[in-house]
């Protein structure tokens, strides 16, 4: 594979984590909850860890609710694990830097919304797509044992609930894969093959 | 035997990557304030230029407030991004539209309306509504930040090809049902997800016989039943719509590109992941009573029990009926509501402004109803006051404000306060997302304007039988 990013663009790698979980049991959440729009305003990327979730953590006073990310029992979780049809709506990736910036390294799903599949993977967040009966044993555990721990093994490309002993495997391409194992982003990748779109504009005259 | 999709995919691949993405060409990216400026941020970074900068065109149209455009954003963030993203435009070579120019609007309007969208493109931007340019038959996408950045610099992307989905509806809609009940009754059926990983053609009679204005509303919201796009083949009523406008082709360069844009159809013969097909007389003005827009029903509807509903999602389905101030089971016809918005990418064209205001013609605002009416870009403002549909909303109670995406995602200060009931045109209904607390319920135009003339939730066909 013709992969030639440099140190510059490096970014966290991912390989083996193994990590308590932050259970979210519920369906369709979309990017407007997981980041409101009126936080969208920044010209940089860094803070909006500080806003994830920010209507559902915070109370218009601004006191913290009941909401699961305020429950201290969760703090050093490094999953997250949510209903089917996470991330949908909203192409915003401020919802993926919300995610990293508070510290989840990956989010664990029986269905992910496409585009937000997409930021998640482009933010070095792994998206972990398990099947339902596997999703719904892992929040009955979590219930049961609030520091259960989740192994998300990448290159074996397999998710273990460590308390039952469950694996699958989960689904990603070999070309995302290498980048995410390797801590290497498209754009040099797009920019060593000038060549080759040079060459498809010179075939496609545009009408 | 190929589709559509697979026609104007299949001729951008650059280059397929083992085991992984194609590599597309993007012959047009279009850019608003909110969602570039870390990409053009990392172009610094990087010290690169943009790859193709005549192909790129930027806007404002998230923060732009719908009065005193004129004068500076007085919100100092909101202000920041617009800046931040006319200083891009100019540091980096691209076309820039800013506030109050006659070019500047929602950009998913502005697009298809200049010209600047075109059967077979490839187009995207870093805004989910991006699938609104497939109703001109364009291949249409929205993408993230990151994606906005690879496209600056190399023009191209990664992506997987999604798999293709047909949905057909035949028939003949009914008198006082329109493009958004149609998209709004398909979300219904199909959940937020139904589509989710394919690209959607919408075929059939009811969808050739929308205008280009009622295609643009229909494609818009195919992201909302989870769809990475949606498209229609482009036919006379596509090039009728294109003809003459500021970046259309002109002359021979017209022919040249009609002759192409013809064979821009699906084979007879062509194979589809999913084909889906719905019948036009079944659908009826529709509403939303939750916060998803799935969450639909026609407008003489019951929201479901909860018997109805699978156990997993139930806690879903409650939390969004406690949002919202609903009882399962509860019928919407009477409820009183308190603002109307008629705008947006999906609703803010002229044949929006047309509808609202057929109906409102002669009636009166109701006294307990706020409404907001935001053209979707000067263009179409400027159209409204050339067919005179100014002087009837004036007439009627209804002050026109300045473009831009005002209250669908209320980031600038179009904000629906708390607890209020909204029946808005706009193409989301998430929690808090026309304002902190926000109740809203999404609709067409005219179920908009039968809201607002009498102040509850009605069928507008009780006035147009």
């Amino acid at each position: 594979m013709p992969l030639k990013q440099k140190d510059k663009t490096m970014k966290e790698k991912f390989n083996i984590l193994t990590a308590t979980c932050v259970p979210l049991p519920l369906q369709n959440v979309d990017t407007d909850q997981i980041i409101p729009a009126r936080f969208l305003k920044a010209t940089d990327k860094k803070g909006f860890g500080d806003n994830l979730f920010r209507d559902w953590r915070y109370d218009k006073q601004g006191n913290k609710t009941s909401f699961v990310l305020n429950d201290p029992t969760y703090a050093d979780s490094k999953v997250l694990v949510a209903g089917k049809n996470f991330g949908s709506g909203s192409s915003r990736e401020h919802a993926a830097w919300a995610i990293a910036g508070y510290g989840f390294r990956a989010v664990i799903s029986c269905f992910f919304a496409d585009i937000f599949r997409n930021n998640a993977l482009n933010n070095f967040v792994l998206p972990v797509v398990v099947s339902e009966p596997f999703l719904a044993e892992l929040f009955e555990t979590i219930k049961n044992n609030p520091k259960a721990i989740i192994k998300i093994d990448l290159p074996a490309q397999t998710v273990t609930n460590i308390t039952t002993g469950n694996s699958e495997k989960f689904e990603i391409n070999s070309y995302k894969k290498h980048c995410l194992e390797n801590g290497l982003d498209d754009i040099d990748f797009l920019l060593s093959n000038k060549d080759k779109i040079e060459d498809w504009e010179k075939k496609h005259v545009q009408a | 035997m190929n589709t559509l999709f697979d026609k104007i995919w299949d001729a951008h691949v650059v280059q397929k990557v083992e085991d992984g993405p194609a590599q597309l060409y993007i012959d047009r990216l279009y850019c608003h304030e909110v969602t570039s400026p870390q990409a053009f941020a990392g172009l610094r970074e990087r010290g690169l230029r943009c790859f193709r900068p005549k192909q790129i065109f930027c806007m404002p149209d998230h923060n732009t407030p719908t009065h005193d455009q004129d004068k500076p954003i007085a919100d100092p963030v909101s202000k920041k991004q617009v800046d931040t993203l006319s200083k891009n435009a100019k540091d980096f070579g691209l076309s820039h539209y800013g506030m109050m120019e006659p070019k500047n609007g929602i950009i998913h309007v502005v697009g298809p309306e200049r010209g600047l969208t075109l059967p077979g493109m490839t187009i995207v931007c870093g805004d989910s509504h991006t699938s609104t340019h497939g109703a001109m038959g364009a291949v249409a996408f929205g993408i993230g930040t990151s994606e906005v950045e690879m496209v600056l610099a190399s023009q191209c992307i990664l992506q997987a090809k999604p798999k293709s989905m047909r949905i057909t509806i035949d028939g003949t809609l009914q008198a006082g049902v329109t493009a958004k009940d149609m998209a709004l009754f398909l979300m219904s059926k199909m959940t937020t997800s139904g589509a989710t990983g394919y690209f959607v053609e919408y075929a059939g009679e009811a969808i050739r016989n929308l205008s280009m204005e009622g295609r643009l509303t229909l494609c818009n919201l195919s992201i909302e039943m989870g769809a990475r796009g949606g498209m229609i083949a482009p036919d006379e009523t596509t090039f009728a719509y294109i003809k003459g406008k500021e970046y259309a082709p002109k002359g021979d360069a017209w022919n040249k590109a009609l002759a192409y844009w013809e064979t821009l159809k699906s084979d007879k013969d062509a194979i589809f992941d999913k084909e889906i097909v719905f019948q036009a007389k079944d659908i009826e003005p529709m509403i939303t009573y939750g916060t998803n827009p799935g969450m639909g029903m026609s407008i003489n509807q019951h929201i479901p029990t909860e018997e109805t509903i699978s156990k997993e999602a139930r806690d879903s389905f409650n939390k969004a009926l406690n949002y919202m101030g609903f009882k399962p089971g509860d019928s919407l016809l009477g409820k009183k509501i308190d603002y109307v918005f008629l705008g947006s990418c999906t609703n803010g064209r002229i044949e929006d402004f047309r509808a609202f205001t057929s109906f409102v013609k002669g009636k009166h605002k109701a006294d307990n109803v706020i409404a907001w009416v935001v053209p979707g870009s000067w263009e179409v403002d400027k159209q409204i006051r050339e067919e005179g549909l100014d002087v009837i909303l004036k007439e009627s109670g209804f002050a026109i404000r300045q473009p831009g995406c005002s209250a669908c995602l209320a980031m600038n200060d179009d904000k629906i306060p708390e607890g209020k009931y909204a029946v808005s045109t706009s193409n989301r209904n998430f929690e808090g997302r026309q304002g902190p607390g926000a109740r809203t319920l999404l609709a067409s135009p005219l179920v908009a304007a039968a809201a607002a003339v009498t102040g509850v939730i009605t069928d507008p066909r009780d006035f147009i039988k």
